[in-house]
């Protein structure tokens, strides 16, 4: 099933051949996915799934149409390209998005990212990954859920302007939530990891920490919602940092006004630096984007002061910047992405970084992040899977999840102490996510989950 | 396709599968957006494959792949069963299912005028007039107006005997207005946010709407927004429009009901439940005016379909009754763990994909409190919300919070100033506790959601809420620092 390099570069040239438009962009994406599921300590669900797609965007006259199949035989790529011609023709010219980029002559790594054994891997290993979770849990006496998944993608551009790459690329992601119950207060912990080499993922580890985790949270109660100082650990900050890469990072929200990222103003504290890149091997690398572009790396926040955005082709002629290889699939209406995201760390060994804090909350992760106001960056979510009381630099309780609602730079804006380590992280729906834990100064909680639902 | 159907549920009962089904699918969608009065996007969309499900020892394997010929077939049937085989590892108790029959039947949407049918140029006028009208209001930043159109064929077979083929029909469209300042950004939809209103049904379903009539108001309301006061903090009557009210119902009734939540086998992703099955027939959910049922059969409903992809027949069943919990949405192999037979909730997103226990449409049936206009006058000091533009809500579908496009301080009867960004939170049950009143069915529309994420690899669903605006009594609003 998986098509070997040749053969999609053929597939490509079949496409372009076959178009007789001005410009034409032939896009092709293939997936060798599995995912093993378990829950109440036992697999109860386990699929794969095997498929390619062919997406041909055509460019006439200003005039723009597009085109996906998943039938990639002869008769399969006439009719997509003939789909998207007829659009194309049938549209009205629109020149502020009629654009395809052209080859730079940068150089990029068409493996990179791709590691064999996670290619191999079977429904075994993956199985024999839950069991090892399972059996931290239940020295815990705690029931695990989670997921152990392995993704073999193949991303591969071509235009009728000279853009040819092809990179392929694995990753394999386990995670885990460790509970005694579902009412409030039980106990709840969570692991994540995320890699593109399975190899490296330890599960008897991941097991055991959320395993701890969900122990220390026996017995939660409640604290009056709040401004509290925050330790926030590496899964929060990544949650957070997906959300502000959402909605503030992309070209298109800061053309149009919705972004929080006023270029050139401080807008953080000055020991957060955020940037994007595709190209570091310690990320989840992905150096292409979906319109053939070699990703640069963007400086997005530098020592607190938006320095810049991402861009597309589209974006990026428009803002005279050019694209920064963020561009997502045809027709992208949400504009480009930063996918490849790393935050700076600081000095402060992780297990120093709750020193100091007289009484705070430390904070495990988010749940059901959500914008309320995109251009300030407020957003709401809860607490999850480990929310513990800080008093005198220690952990002395657990607590009910909180609900925050909060101006993510405004809390950025006071940042007391970053790890010296980073975590890699995935991301809940896209990305890669190399940051730090955090200690910040004040962060809102507006409500707390009621003691036992009420009813 | 009937031969590799049969091909594979041969492999996999000649493989020692106790259980096996196949689905094949074929889906194609249509998506056209205008924005600031250009073509942003129009593109076709076609994929096809399938799926199998076995069931070896007790144990599920799924496996699936886009290529649709006999030695796939046996392929992917070989892997399905190799796949449950390793499931097996650890497996303390095997999955049984309930004791439906199988069926041989067809299903399709019925329809006037076939999306597909339907011009670029007439669909592209309908959306360059809305847009026009839009321009005409000074201020306005961004206007798009978008159109989507979709058909799925799917084959459903099972080695019990079961054969359905299904062909379901969707279309949709709305309008969006984008006011921006330097320290705001405010929207407004017609006729909902999500990309508006989606049908299973044809484009009549898009006339309908008349989105150009709608266009100028939705604008102005953006423009307007900009510069109205902040929502105010405090306990207040809330009344929500019907497009919040269904919100409210997806997010802290339907999720709540899906008895794999209740389960915990969604735990590690979307959470759990604050449901559990000791409450049903017991948990007083709401106030006696709160009754709320799932119903496949509704029409027009973006959760309306023939069968579900177990075979189940579509239905409607209570969830809520006068305040009561009474039912769950479930699924084959959930419904006998509470001595009940699935009611058809398990749904599959692409063929690529095992099904899910989703939502069907999740109604909250009318009340008797008139029209919107009548609730508000019946309100002595309150806010009125309308159209969702944030929502969040925690794993147990407990603690909620939704932000609305727009509010509108009700004082004395009336409706008064414009406020922006507002903001509720509450607690479920508490939360329905406190309806007091729903209008009436003049005012109860079926809206269409198009965007429910669940499950691990993450599957879409297309789900319908039927609602009428409603008041609810002392609740949190404003909620944060602005």
């Amino acid at each position: 099933m998986v098509a070997t390099r040749n053969e999609v570069d053929a597939l490509l040239d079949r496409a372009l051949a076959h178009s007789t438009a001005e410009k034409t962009e032939a896009l092709y994406i293939a997936q060798d996915a599995a995912l093993t599921r378990f829950a109440t300590n036992q697999i109860h669900q386990n699929v794969r799934e095997h498929d390619a797609s062919l997406q041909v965007r055509v460019i006439d006259d200003g005039r723009i149409g597009v085109a996906s199949t998943n039938r990639l035989d002869e008769p399969g790529i006439r009719d997509v390209v003939d789909r998207a011609t007829a659009i194309a023709k049938r549209s009205a010219p629109n020149p502020r998005a009629a654009v395809l980029p052209e080859p730079d002559g940068r150089d990029y790594d068409p493996d990179l990212g791709f590691v064999s054994a996670t290619a191999e891997a079977g429904a075994e290993l993956r199985a024999e990954g839950a069991r090892a979770v399972i059996a931290a849990g239940e020295k815990e006496r705690l029931q695990a859920s989670g997921s152990f998944s392995t993704t073999v993608m193949t991303v591969a551009v071509a235009n009728s302007l000279g853009i040819r790459v092809q990179h392929r690329s694995t990753r394999s992601t386990l995670l885990t939530v460790m509970m005694d119950g579902f009412a409030s207060g039980a106990a709840s912990g969570y692991a994540n990891a995320g890699s593109p080499d399975i190899t490296t993922i330890d599960a008897e580890a991941l097991g055991a920490e959320a395993a701890a985790k969900g122990d220390r949270m026996r017995g939660a109660g409640e604290l009056e919602p709040g401004e509290y100082e925050v330790i926030l650990e590496e899964y929060a900050v990544a949650g957070l940092l997906e959300y502000l890469s959402y909605i503030g990072f992309s070209g298109l929200a800061h053309e149009e006004g919705r972004s929080f990222m006023d270029l050139g103003k401080q807008v953080m504290g000055e020991n957060v630096s955020i940037w994007d890149d595709g190209a570091d091997p310690s990320g989840l690398p992905a150096p292409i984007d979906f319109e053939g572009v070699v990703k640069k790396r963007v400086d997005l926040i530098d020592r607190g002061i938006a320095r810049a955005v991402v861009h597309d082709a589209a974006t990026g002629q428009r803002s005279g910047t050019g694209s920064t290889g963020h561009g997502l699939p045809a027709p992208n209406l949400i504009g480009p992405m930063a996918m490849d995201l790393f935050m700076a760390p600081g000095r402060t060994p992780r297990d120093e970084l709750i020193d100091g804090i007289r009484r705070g909350v430390w904070v495990t992760r988010f749940h059901y992040i959500n914008p309320v106001h995109p251009k300030k960056a407020i957003l709401t979510g809860m607490t999850k899977d480990g929310t513990f009381l800080i008093e005198n630099g220690k952990l002395t309780r657990p607590l009910l999840n909180f609900r925050f609602t909060q101006s993510i730079p405004e809390a950025f804006s006071d940042v007391r102490g970053a790890s010296s380590t980073t975590k890699l992280l995935p991301g809940e729906f896209f990305g890669g996510y190399r940051v730090p834990a955090l200690h910040l100064g004040s962060f809102n909680f507006t409500g707390v989950t009621a003691a036992e639902g009420g009813g | 396709m009937k031969d590799l159907i049969e091909r594979a549920l041969d492999a996999a009962q000649r493989g020692g599968a106790t259980y096996a089904d196949v689905r094949v699918v074929e889906r194609e969608t249509e998506g056209l957006t205008v924005k600031n009065g250009q073509l942003e996007g129009a593109s076709s969309n076609t994929s096809a494959g399938f799926g199998v499900r076995v069931l070896v020892d007790g144990a599920w394997g799924f496996s699936s792949s886009a290529v649709l010929d006999l030695g796939e077939a046996d392929r992917i049937a070989a892997e399905a069963l190799e796949i449950a085989r390793a499931s097996r590892i650890g497996r303390k108790e095997a999955v049984q299912l309930d004791a439906t029959e199988p069926v041989k039947d067809t299903y399709r949407t019925p329809y006037q005028e076939d999306p597909f049918a339907v011009s670029l140029d007439d669909k592209l006028r309908i959306l360059m007039e809305a847009d026009a009208a839009m321009a005409r209001v000074p201020g306005v930043a961004i206007r798009e107006g978008n159109m989507v159109a979709g058909r799925e064929r799917k084959t459903f077979a099972s080695l019990a005997g079961a054969w359905i083929e299904q062909e379901i029909v969707e279309a949709g469209g709305g309008i969006e207005a984008t006011a921006v300042n330097e320290s705001e950004m405010q929207q407004r939809s017609y006729p909902n946010s999500f990309g508006g209103q989606s049908v299973t049904g044809g484009f009549e379903a898009v006339r309908a709407l008349d989105l150009a009539e709608h266009a100028q108001e939705t604008a102005e309301l953006a423009v307007a927004l900009l510069d109205a006061p902040q929502c105010p903090s405090g306990e207040m009557d809330l009344i929500l429009d019907s497009t919040q009210v269904a919100l409210q119902i997806h997010e802290s009734c339907g999720h709540p009901t899906e008895l794999d939540r209740v389960f915990g086998t969604e735990a590690s992703f979307a959470g759990t439940s604050f449901l559990t099955t000791d409450k049903l027939n017991q948990l007083r959910y709401g106030s006696d005016l709160v009754n709320i049922d799932a119903d496949a059969t509704a029409p027009g409903g973006l959760g309306t379909f023939g069968y579900d992809d177990e075979g189940v027949p579509a239905q409607k069943v209570p969830l809520i009754d006068r305040g009561l919990l009474v039912g769950y949405l479930t699924s084959r192999e959930t419904a006998p763990r509470i001595g009940r037979s699935s009611m058809g909730s398990a749904r599959a997103w692409m063929w690529s994909n095992i099904p899910l226990i989703r939502m069907t449409n999740i109604n909250l049936r009318p009340g008797d409190a008139g029209s919107l206009e009548d609730l508000i006058a019946d309100t002595r000091d309150g806010i009125f919300m309308s159209i969702n533009k944030s929502w969040s809500i925690d794993d147990r579908r407990l603690n909620f919070q939704f932000g609305d496009q727009a509010g509108w301080i009700v004082k004395n009867g009336k409706r008064t100033q414009l406020v922006k960004n507002p903001t509720y939170t509450g607690i479920t049950p508490q939360f329905w506790g406190s309806c007091d009143a729903i209008c009436s069915s003049d005012e109860w529309t079926l809206w269409g959601l198009p965007n429910c994420g669940k499950g691990e690899p993450v599957q879409t669903g297309h789900v319908g809420h039927g609602a009428a605006p409603a008041r609810f009594r002392k609740v949190n609003v404003g909620v944060g620092r602005w």
